[in-house]
């Protein structure tokens, strides 16, 4: 499902970083860790085809990212990959519902509201669908954001740092939710994080250096 | 979830700044559009009303005050100009003058003025016929114009009693003598002749004469049932009041049927056919102004009559296209400030929309980044940014129409006090449609900066750092 291939970036400043070559299948659910500066939010953002690598190759669903247009690459990334960030972004101007709904457009699928009730009640907000999204809890925004990632049913689902910013009860209850959402649609797991209250949960790890 | 209604939640969100570059979008816009329809629309009412004079004849002042008393019907006239001075233009075998139609103005009902003239001012002047009724032939018959019967409910049978001068203070109401009786109404031809009330000459002397005639004998009131109180002064004219006037002890009836013979002039017998001798019998009449049309408008002696009338003789001349003309570069100026001002106001407003749309963009980097992790394009972002520029400038567009039309729909009632014609505040003219056009041009280059910035956005790095 997700695999990398010699991947370098180099920095503005000519730092380079080397990652490991990743091989992810189907459905498998992998843990990336590693200290502040080893590159872990770049080497998410290689894999989710925001910034593109100077020397290497990501391959997601079979699908070279490298080789598509930037066009192209945004509707790819739209339908194929979910992101959770850190921070809980939203579109300020719209409710929760509004929100999942954007991210169905924008993938090129039409808007299921359907998909979006089930999922949100499958997360346990559906009574915050008309919400927005700045009156929600930080654990309720983290919700909102994995519902985003999964609403179009992508088979590769990255979280960059998801636990971070939660206390420990809070994050085992995102962990848990990120692992059965993710094995309910199929979807590869790959979580990015420094966070070492994590490792108790995920067989598969790769350490960044 | 359409980029339109993206575009629309986009701004909705911040109402306060929406609010202010619509309100100064849409009030340079308003302004530009109040411009034309006035414009416009005065601008026809003056070409409409040229209704084909070459030249008007009054006594000397301001020929523009001439032309704007006696072709439009705003100011007040020059002064009156005896028949037996423009004789000469009234022979109809005059070999330069086709036509020349007198007016006699001084007294109106409810601000309408009342002319005296004749047939031909409605028949070849303005070319324009009764609605119902018929011209007006007896003495203190009047005709009247579509727009004053609908304002004064006067019907055909109606009588009423016109008032000194042209405005309605109640104070100087000729309310001895005949009642004007309405025998037509003509039909509406959005000219001035709309504002009207038509008469004949004759029976604008009369209603003065009559007065005069009271004034010299108030105390020889002549015999029969015409008991009314002539007691009071009428030399201190301005001063009597008229609210202790008794009109219940107006017997109209005996009034009407009491001997005018007594009085001893002839027109004044309504029983008599309305045969009027032509103006040039009654050498020591006024008259207001004369209107002329030429036999041939190229012809050089034409050309040189109003210059001729001017140096030699007491009376004015003046030519109506070359009055407006005038007119028109004197308030040219005023109108191009004005529509200078709009611009400037509009060009801001742009600014407005630009700064707007530019500030929140800050506010919304990581959106749009977030907008692109989720599978928007560049192209997408540009798109929105642009149509949320184009959103405002339609809305801003819209809302000046609105305040122009409606403003033109409040001032209408003014305006037609002031000039003597209807405006319409829900007609709409092509100029307002390039409006759009150079509204939406204004939102698309405001947009632009913005919208390529958006196009710009670097999404890794924005999700990094904020």
């Amino acid at each position: 499902m997700l695999r990398t291939q010699q991947l370098e970036y180099t920095y503005p400043g000519n730092k380079t970083i080397t990652f490991p070559d990743i091989q992810c299948e189907k459905g498998s659910q992998w843990l990336l860790l590693g200290q502040s500066g080893t590159g872990k939010t770049t080497l998410l953002h290689l894999l989710g085809g925001i910034r593109k690598p100077q020397k290497g190759k990501v391959y997601v669903a079979g699908q070279e990212l490298n080789n598509l247009s930037s066009t192209a690459l945004d509707q790819f990334r739209g339908k194929n990959i979910g992101i959770v960030f850190q921070q809980s972004h939203f579109v300020q101007a719209l409710t929760v519902g509004e929100n999942l709904q954007l991210a169905q457009t924008l993938a090129g699928h039409s808007a299921d509201s359907s998909r979006i009730k089930n999922l949100l009640d499958r997360l346990n907000i559906g009574d915050k669908i008309n919400d927005r999204t700045n009156r929600l809890s930080q654990g309720e925004q983290q919700r909102v954001a994995i519902a985003r990632a999964l609403v179009n049913s992508p088979g590769l689902i990255l979280a960059d740092e998801p636990t971070s910013a939660l206390d420990d009860e809070n994050c085992k209850e995102v962990i848990d939710l990120l692992e059965t959402q993710a094995k309910e649609e199929g979807a590869t797991l790959v979580i990015v994080t420094h966070d070492s209250r994590l490792k108790a949960f995920f067989d598969h790890k790769i350490i960044l250096q | 979830m359409n980029p339109l209604t993206l575009s629309w939640k986009n701004q909705k969100d911040r109402p306060l700044q929406m609010l202010l570059t619509l309100l100064l979008f849409g009030l340079g816009v308003g302004l530009i559009s109040l411009l034309i329809s006035l414009n416009t629309q005065l601008d026809e009412k003056f070409k409409n009303n040229l209704a084909g004079i070459d030249l008007v004849i009054g006594a000397k002042g301001s020929p523009l005050q001439m032309i704007l008393s006696s072709m439009y019907h705003i100011d007040a006239p020059t002064g009156n100009i005896s028949i037996k001075e423009v004789k000469p233009f009234l022979n109809p075998k005059h070999p330069l003058v086709k036509l020349a139609v007198p007016l006699s103005l001084g007294d109106s009902y409810k601000t309408f003025r009342i002319i005296g003239t004749t047939h031909e001012y409605v028949d070849s002047i303005f070319k324009e016929s009764v609605a119902t009724g018929k011209l007006w032939d007896r003495l203190y018959e009047v005709t009247i114009g579509a727009n004053v019967a609908s304002k004064t409910n006067l019907k055909i049978g109606d009588q009423f009693h016109s008032s000194h001068g042209f405005t309605d203070d109640g104070i100087n109401t000729h309310d001895h003598g005949e009642g004007f009786k309405v025998v037509g109404i003509l039909n509406k031809s959005n000219t001035v002749l709309d504002q009207l009330i038509l008469t004949n000459t004759q029976s604008v002397w009369a209603v003065h004469d009559h007065e005069a005639e009271e004034k010299k004998a108030p105390a020889d009131a002549p015999e029969g049932e015409h008991d009314h109180d002539h007691d009071h002064d009428h030399a201190d004219h301005s001063d009597h009041d008229h609210g202790e006037h008794d009109h219940g002890e107006h017997d109209h009836a005996a009034h009407e049927g009491h001997d005018h013979d007594a009085h001893d002039h002839s027109k004044h017998d309504h029983a008599a056919a309305p045969v009027f001798k032509p103006l040039t019998a009654y050498p020591d009449k006024d008259i207001t102004t004369l209107l002329v049309r030429y036999r041939n408008k190229k012809d050089w002696r034409a050309l040189n009559m109003p210059r001729s009338i001017n140096e030699n003789t007491d009376l004015q001349a003046a030519s109506p296209a070359i009055e407006m003309n005038r007119l028109y570069s004197m308030m040219g100026v005023g109108t191009d400030a004005l529509r200078n001002l709009a611009l400037i106001i509009v060009v801001v407003s742009g600014l407005s929309i630009f700064i707007s749309l530019f500030s929140s963009l800050k506010d919304r980097k990581y959106e749009l980044a977030l907008m692109r992790v989720m599978g928007a394009s560049r192209g997408y972002l540009f798109f929105l940014i642009i149509l949320e520029g184009l959103l405002f400038a339609i809305m801003g567009y819209l809302l000046g129409l609105l305040l122009s039309h409606g403003g033109m729909a409040l001032l209408s009632g003014y305006l037609e006090e002031a000039y003597q014609y209807e405006f319409s505040g829900w007609r709409f003219f092509k100029e307002e449609f390039w409006l759009l056009g150079g509204s939406l041009v204004i939102g698309f280059l405001a947009a632009l900066i913005p919208a390529f910035q958006a196009y710009r956005t670097d999404i890794s790095e924005t999700l990094t750092t904020y």
